[in-house]
């Protein structure tokens, strides 16, 4: 899109107001479908047999006497399946192992049957013989010479020789030089930090319906961040045309990016082809734990060189993120963005994509970013910190403007991370009095954003009222949102507009739920497509009245004639056009189709208040609060929420939660008793302030928020218990053994 | 001529240059250029990565113009969640 549709100065009408959310009702009533909520006629039960070991050679597998029990209807293992497309090899291999178990929980074989507990029974019956293998889930320890290797052969040819196998990738960013801007420093602070793995931890578990006709032709309803890539990745496993799938994506429970790749879908539908009959797979929350995807635990060295009067003259961090059993962390995301909210003339970060006996990590907002702002901007509080500077001082003077080179490469246009610390700095929270083993944090964060595949269908009903098609499952708030764009573009209120998510087989290709792309994309996408029926309906018009379409212009939710030449006559309005659409032409439609490039960054400062108990290293959070920009908030009621649900996982993922595994490599806690999230009681409102810094990339000003509120709180909690202990904490969770670790020793933890 | 940057291991791959030349006026014409005129460079364009031009992102657009005096530079292909 070009740079001048922005338009800058627009009074709106309903954007930026609050109307109630379109599916409210429904979800507090249990009227929403949800994955599991799914059936059909004749319905099997589909259930995964895992493995208990975290490394072993499957030497072979024996079904025999689970097929021959009385109400098993299909049993599949990855024979079943024939060679795949290599972009989609990992990816099955994850869904259904091949000849190696890669990590305690990994799919080997699964069953379809007549109920529940049949299935059960089956799975106890298939026999697989394994050859266990020595084992690494340490990112440090996978590394080293020595450690047990996953794979052979996949190293990329950016890594040096002489390195573990398990080493995948390394990258490298950044400019200027790191050892001259040392030398220039009056300090240097140089530390480790360690992140553990953390889940995504949605409340609603995966779950898929799969059918599958002798035809060949399926269908499946699933859970998913992006029913588009369900079916493309699915049909290219089970080398069907992609056209021959239809999904249909059912309400989500929360994804978080964890729903952006396939786990039951292939089995699902490989059982349904060979039972013949429906299957419905629905994980329990121990499969989703043991098997789907965490984030990566990482292992970060920095070194931040400043000035006694706060400057910042180096920035270096060498970042090691294992990703799971299979190639792909996000370290190069932490790498790009760690150091991406300041100015520095010398800055340089290396990452390193390793892969360990755990599952495969996948997405987690903003992946990869959360840990490297962790330990970068502690590191940076701890050398302000050191001179006695005022750490929100120091952001400032070092804080990227539009025209920084960013320390990933390219030149800012217009941003909004000072915007959000001088809001931080003129807030009542920054200068609220603290009381007794109470510490304040603050932190930076930035996210890319981005925008992609996207197809939009508006549709004017005889009755005037209007639907709008996307093809993005709503995951925050994505159908108030274009509601209220497609509504503000017509001129008309907004509940005369439904939006809802087509299935695959409705429109073309959309780029999955994810990048905090679909305000931004999507968003534009519908306002593109009310502007091609606005065309539209004024052609109508302009017929009616025998004049020439250009003199027809869209005013306030009305055709009206527009010019000196036009003639009087008295508006047409929508539900008007509507009404006479068969006797103009016939129905009245917009849509529109674009890859949506151009998305513009975010950032946000997090302020955070804890309180410590020095007798059991407990921490409470007082009070928070996100200050972030948001482009322009469509709906600000879900744009607070996305910031108060980034800060809320940042406090679980800084505080408690964590993948704990035992010596054998099996996972100890894959349940919520013992994988601790926060829950309402534990913590106080989150407060937020809403900066508006226009994207000139949308017609709105619109940036993306997902993703950003999660990138900073691990930090600005760090930085606020290290202050409250009076100890620099390096290691996440920070949970009351390692607070309390911490004060007795009175040395980093 | 447009220049273009590259990340660090990236321009390891391209006889150490962080900064080259390539003759092209669209996204398409600047990735098939690097690939021919740095094959080294060709595993990771295959991989797939971002591009910024004047400090916007662009993934797939092959035919997204490019000045002469634009601001490009490599990345790592964007992933979100």
């Amino acid at each position: 899109m070009a740079l001048d549709d922005t338009k800058k100065t627009r009074e709106f009408k309903v954007v930026g107001t609050r109307p109630d959310r379109p599916d409210g009702i429904d979800k507090v009533t249990g009227r929403a479908r949800f994955g599991a909520d799914m059936v059909a006629p004749g319905m099997l039960t589909g259930r995964i047999l895992r493995s208990p070991h975290a490394h072993a050679r499957i030497v072979r597998i024996d079904t025999s006497k689970a097929e021959a029990l009385s109400g098993v209807k299909a049993v599949v293992t990855r024979a079943d399946f024939g060679e795949v497309p290599e972009d989609v090899a990992d990816v099955l291999d994850n869904c259904m192992a091949g000849d190696k178990a890669l990590y305690d929980g990994h799919a080997v074989a699964a069953v379809a049957a007549s109920s529940p507990a049949v299935a059960r029974k089956a799975l106890k019956l298939i026999e697989v013989e394994y050859e266990v293998l020595p084992h690494v889930t340490d990112v440090d320890a996978a590394i080293k010479p020595d450690a047990p290797v996953l794979h052979e052969g996949r190293q990329q040819e950016t890594v040096p020789e002489g390195l573990s196998q398990n080493v995948i990738a390394r990258s490298e960013f950044g400019h200027g030089d790191i050892e001259a801007g040392l030398k220039q420093a009056d300090r240097v602070v140089g530390r480790t930090y360690r992140t553990a793995a953390t889940h995504q931890g949605y409340i609603e578990p995966h779950a898929c319906l799969a059918t599958m006709g002798s035809d060949g032709r399926a269908d499946l309803w699933v859970c998913t961040q992006g029913h588009y890539m369900v079916r493309n990745t699915c049909a290219a496993i089970l080398g069907m045309e992609q056209g021959q799938l239809r999904v249909t994506a059912s309400e989500i429970g929360g994804g978080f990016g964890g729903k952006t790749v396939v786990f039951l879908e292939p089995v699902a539908l490989m059982l349904a082809k060979k039972a013949g009959r429906p299957v419905k797979m629905v994980m329990s929350r121990s499969e989703v734990l043991r098997a789907t995807g965490p984030t990566s635990s990482t292992s970060i060295d920095v070194k931040i060189g400043m000035t006694k009067d706060g400057r910042i003259t180096a920035g270096f961090a060498e970042l090691r993120y294992q990703g799971g059993a299979y190639p792909g962390s996000p370290v190069d995301m932490g790498a790009m963005s760690g150091f991406a909210p300041y100015d520095l003339e010398n800055v340089k970060t290396v990452g390193w994509d390793v892969v360990a006996n755990r599952p495969k990590a996948a997405a987690y907002r903003a992946p990869g970013a959360p840990m490297a702002a962790f330990a970068i901007e502690s590191a940076i509080d701890e050398a302000a910190k050191g001179f006695g500077l005022d750490p929100l001082e120091v952001r400032l003077m070092n804080g990227a403007d539009e025209g920084t080179k960013a320390s990933y490469g390219p030149t800012y246009p217009a941003i909004g991370l000072k915007a959000t610390l001088e809001a931080a700095k003129s807030h009542p929270h920054w200068s609220a009095p603290l009381g007794e083993n109470q510490g304040r944090g603050v932190a930076c964060g930035f996210w890319f954003n981005f925008g992609g595949d996207t197809c939009v269908s508006l549709n004017i009903t005889p009755d005037g009222t209007v639907t709008v098609s996307e093809g993005n499952p709503d995951i925050g708030g994505s159908r108030a949102s274009m509601t209220m764009m497609a509504a503000e573009e017509l001129g008309i209120p907004y509940d005369q507009v439904r939006t809802i998510i087509a299935d695959t087989g409705s429109l073309g290709q959309n780029e999955v739920t994810d990048g905090s792309r679909v305000t931004f994309a999507v968003g534009l996408a519908t306002i593109k497509a009310a502007e091609a029926a606005k065309t539209e309906m004024c052609r109508r018009a302009a017929m009616v009245w025998g004049i020439d379409e250009e003199a027809v212009e869209w005013e306030d939710g009305a055709a009206r004639p527009a010019g000196p030449n036009a003639g009087k006559f008295p508006p047409m309005t929508l539900k008007e056009i509507a009404a006479i659409a068969s006797n103009t032409g016939g129905p009245i439609a917009g849509h529109h189709e674009v890859n949506a490039e151009g998305a513009g960054v975010s950032f946000a400062t997090h302020m955070v208040d804890v309180e410590l108990d020095r007798d059991t290293g407990s921490t409470k959070i007082l009070r928070y609060t996100v200050f972030q920009d948001a482009g322009k908030a469509v709906h600000p009621s879900y744009v607070e929420g996305q910031f108060q649900g980034g800060a809320v996982q940042g406090i679980g993922w800084a505080l408690n939660e964590e993948y704990i595994y035992g010596d054998d490599g099996i996972l100890q806690n894959a349940g919520f008793l013992d994988y601790r999230i926060p829950v309402a009681s534990d913590l106080p409102m989150i407060d937020t302030v809403i900066l508006e810094i226009p994207n000139p990339g949308h017609p709105y000003g619109v940036r993306g928020v997902g993703e950003t509120s999660i990138v900073p709180p691990l930090a600005a909690i760090a930085n606020a218990v290290s202050e409250a202990a009076g100890v620099r904490m390096t290691q996440l969770p920070m949970s009351p053994p390692r607070v309390l670790a911490g004060l007795q020793g009175k040395a980093s933890a | 001529m447009v220049e273009v940057l590259l990340w660090g291991s990236l321009a390891d791959q391209a006889e150490g240059a962080r900064k080259v030349e390539v003759e092209a006026a669209t996204l398409r014409e600047l990735l098939d250029g690097l690939g021919e005129k740095f094959p080294g460079l060709r595993p990771e364009l295959e991989r797939g990565v971002s591009v910024s031009i004047d400090g916007r992102v662009y993934n797939d657009s092959w035919f997204q113009p490019i000045a002469e005096d634009s601001e490009v530079v490599l990345l790592k292909r964007l992933k979100g969640g």
